[in-house]
């Protein structure tokens, strides 16, 4: 599903220029729950803003099924996230002023899906994640769980390749971090492909395989026996 | 633009966000409201003042003699002039090509005027029969005096709508009655009425030549008045009542023997110049108006520019949101332009219906000296709540472009 090759990035900072990934190379196969872990300076953000078309490389490959992802201009980035690519993130990120249906039918709505639909597939998605009966809420009558979950259901909701996670437990709970990831289980178990940040050892745990990042390079890269979020709920 | 899932995208936006866009709207449409109140007056102030004007012929030229001020070819200051019959029979030979109409004027005083047992108390005047065009006069019965009543020196007036009103009401007409001027039967042949309105109804006319023969006037006369053939163009009509002016006077101080510098000797008065004047000071209103309306259109535009800016910056994150979620560069822009002309232009319109009404509504009864009905053109109002939505419309597309250039993880940090 992700192909990549010797990925180079780097920043410039005034003068100096500061070296963030210095030569990454790694593939995900369809399916996969991948932890990318590694304390904070370690690249692991950066190379999710690649991943996710925020950012763009300096250089090196970068195949998404089988589509490789280069000269991008906004236009096309903003394309290619639409089709390809969910979003989760630490602070959730919906929009405020909209019902949690609706910011589950956003993507829709940039994929020129008619409204009716996009309100029976928001509905669906919120269902999935257990949230139907809260369609109309606005998000700040939500909880921090709820909202994640509402977020889950927008990143789902335009059936993207890859799903990416950033922190997605960062501003929760260990109760509700295990609900959430129970969810990401699930939705995985159904065959989504997910990769997910994180510096918290248990929710890396909870994935099929942990990808460990120092100072710009893979320093180790396993498959574990996945610990069910289940149990914890 | 048509797009309607832009629209329904546009309108929940609006719907959630009231009291931004009513205060967006409030800047617009009160910037309309103003401009277009200020542009109702400006065009009241000129109708009024073309009315102040209207009373006489816009033409007319009078000249009316004083004293003189300045000593003069042996002769003392302080000289009273006195026009006479050679004077105004010289002027209309002098300047035949210049003059369309002429007439003298005799007021004739100490008489008393009496229908029946009735005294009135209006004023007499001796004038030529050209003076109903002087004058502005239109006749509403019978007719205005003619050659041969100053020929033949009749005995014939001519009273006014006022008089005919509060004299002769009883009667069917008043023509063919007969006025007793200190003795003398005068026939009335005619009615007149006055442009300028009841305020000039106060006379009563006579023939020039039957007032100096009946009542002691020798042949002297009070004033001259004349207009001059109407041309087309107002500066060319300025241009030739003033060459008009200067030339009679300049006849009337040599006859008069007085010095060319010596205003009060002999004044004239002409319209024409002093609507210039007045137009000018107008001219300079309406600029004024004008510019204050348009400084005001300006603050409507900085205000909607600000509040775009404050738009963009509150929305910042959520800008992020939606190019994380797949939307392209111009559709950012297209939201925020699109909202911010729907914006304008329904508060533009708004403020225009507001002021275009008040101006129908409270117009027409505007009773003030040199405001006459204040309206304002409704193309030239409608081209400035374009030119509102167009310059609002560029005023928002660089934030909007800013925004949609923003970095999206730039833009989901901003708190």
């Amino acid at each position: 599903m992700i192909q990549i090759k010797d990925l180079h990035k780097s920043y410039k900072m005034g003068k100096n220029s500061l070296h963030v990934l210095k030569g990454i190379n790694f593939n995900v196969e369809e399916g996969e729950l991948v932890a990318i872990m590694g304390s904070s300076g370690s690249g692991k953000s950066t190379l999710l803003n690649i991943l996710g078309m925020l950012d763009s490389s300096d250089s090196g490959e970068y195949i998404l099924d089988n589509v490789p992802i280069k000269d991008l201009n906004e236009t096309k980035a903003a394309r290619y996230r639409n089709k390809f690519l969910g979003f989760v993130f630490q602070s959730f990120n919906l929009i405020n002023y909209k019902s949690a249906a609706e910011n589950v039918a956003l993507p829709l709505y940039y994929q020129k899906v008619p409204r009716k639909e996009r309100q029976e597939k928001a509905l669906k998605y919120l269902e999935q994640v257990g949230l139907k009966e809260w369609a109309g809420h606005l998000p700040s009558e939500l909880s921090g769980g709820q909202k994640q979950r509402v977020a889950i259901a927008r990143a789902l909701a335009a059936e993207p390749k890859v799903l990416l996670a950033d922190e997605p437990t960062g501003a929760l709970d260990s109760k509700t971090s295990y609900e959430v990831m129970d969810l990401i289980q699930k939705i995985n178990d159904a065959g989504n492909t997910i990769l997910i940040v994180t510096h918290e050892p248990d929710i890396a745990d909870m994935c099929k395989r942990i990808v460990h990042l120092k100072d710009g390079v893979i320093i180790e890269d396993k498959k574990i026996e996945q610990v069910r979020a289940e149990q914890y709920v | 633009m048509f797009d309607l899932e832009r629209w329904q995208e546009i309108f929940d936006t609006i719907r959630k966000n009231k009291l931004r866009t009513f205060l967006t709207g409030l800047s617009v449409a009160s910037g309309i409201f103003i401009l277009v109140i200020l542009l109702g007056f400006g065009q009241g102030m000129q109708n009024g003042i073309a009315k102040e004007f209207e009373q006489d012929a816009a033409t007319s030229v009078w000249v009316w003699p004083g004293v003189t001020t300045i000593g003069y070819k042996g002769m003392n200051p302080g000289r009273p002039i006195q026009f006479r019959n050679e004077n105004y029979d010289m002027s209309g030979t002098l300047f035949e090509d210049q003059i369309e109409n002429k007439s003298p004027r005799l007021f004739v005083r100490d008489v008393f005027v009496n229908y029946g047992n009735d005294a009135l108390a209006y004023n007499v005047q001796g004038v030529s029969h050209q003076f109903q065009f002087i004058e502005n006069e239109f006749m509403t019965l019978g007719r205005f005096l003619n050659q041969q009543d100053g020929d033949t020196k009749a005995k014939v007036a001519i009273i006014s709508n006022k008089i005919n009103r509060e004299v002769f009401q009883e009667l069917e007409t008043p023509i063919g009655e007969f006025l007793d001027i200190s003795g003398i039967p005068f026939k009335i042949v005619g009615v007149y009425g006055d442009i300028g309105g009841e305020r000039e109804e106060d006379r009563i006319y006579i023939p020039v030549s039957t007032a100096q023969q009946v009542f002691n006037g020798a042949d002297y006369l009070n004033n001259l008045s004349y207009t001059l053939p109407p041309v087309d163009d107002f500066e060319t009509a300025v241009a030739q009542s003033i060459k008009f002016k200067n030339e009679l006077k300049s006849y009337l101080q040599n006859a008069h023997m007085v010095a060319p510098e010596d205003t009060s000797a002999i004044q004239v008065y002409n319209p024409m110049e002093e609507a210039k004047r007045f137009y000018s000071l107008m001219g300079g209103i309406k600029f004024f108006f004008w510019f204050v309306g348009v400084c005001t259109i300006i603050a409507g535009i900085v205000g909607v520019s600000n509040i775009m800016l404050i738009v963009v910056k509150e929305r910042t994150r959520e800008i992020g949101i939606r190019k994380a979620l797949g939307a392209k560069p111009w559709s950012i822009v297209g939201m925020i332009l699109h909202e911010a002309i729907f914006i304008t232009a329904i508060a533009g319109f708004t403020g225009l219906i507001l002021s275009m009404g008040l101006l129908e509504i409270v117009g027409p009864h505007v009773e003030v000296d040199y405001v006459l009905n204040p309206s304002v053109n409704f193309n030239v109002a409608l081209t400035t709540v374009f030119v509102l939505i167009f310059a609002g419309a560029i005023a928002g597309f660089f934030p909007a472009w800013r925004a949609a250039k923003i970095h999206v993880i730039e833009a989901l940090r901003d708190e």
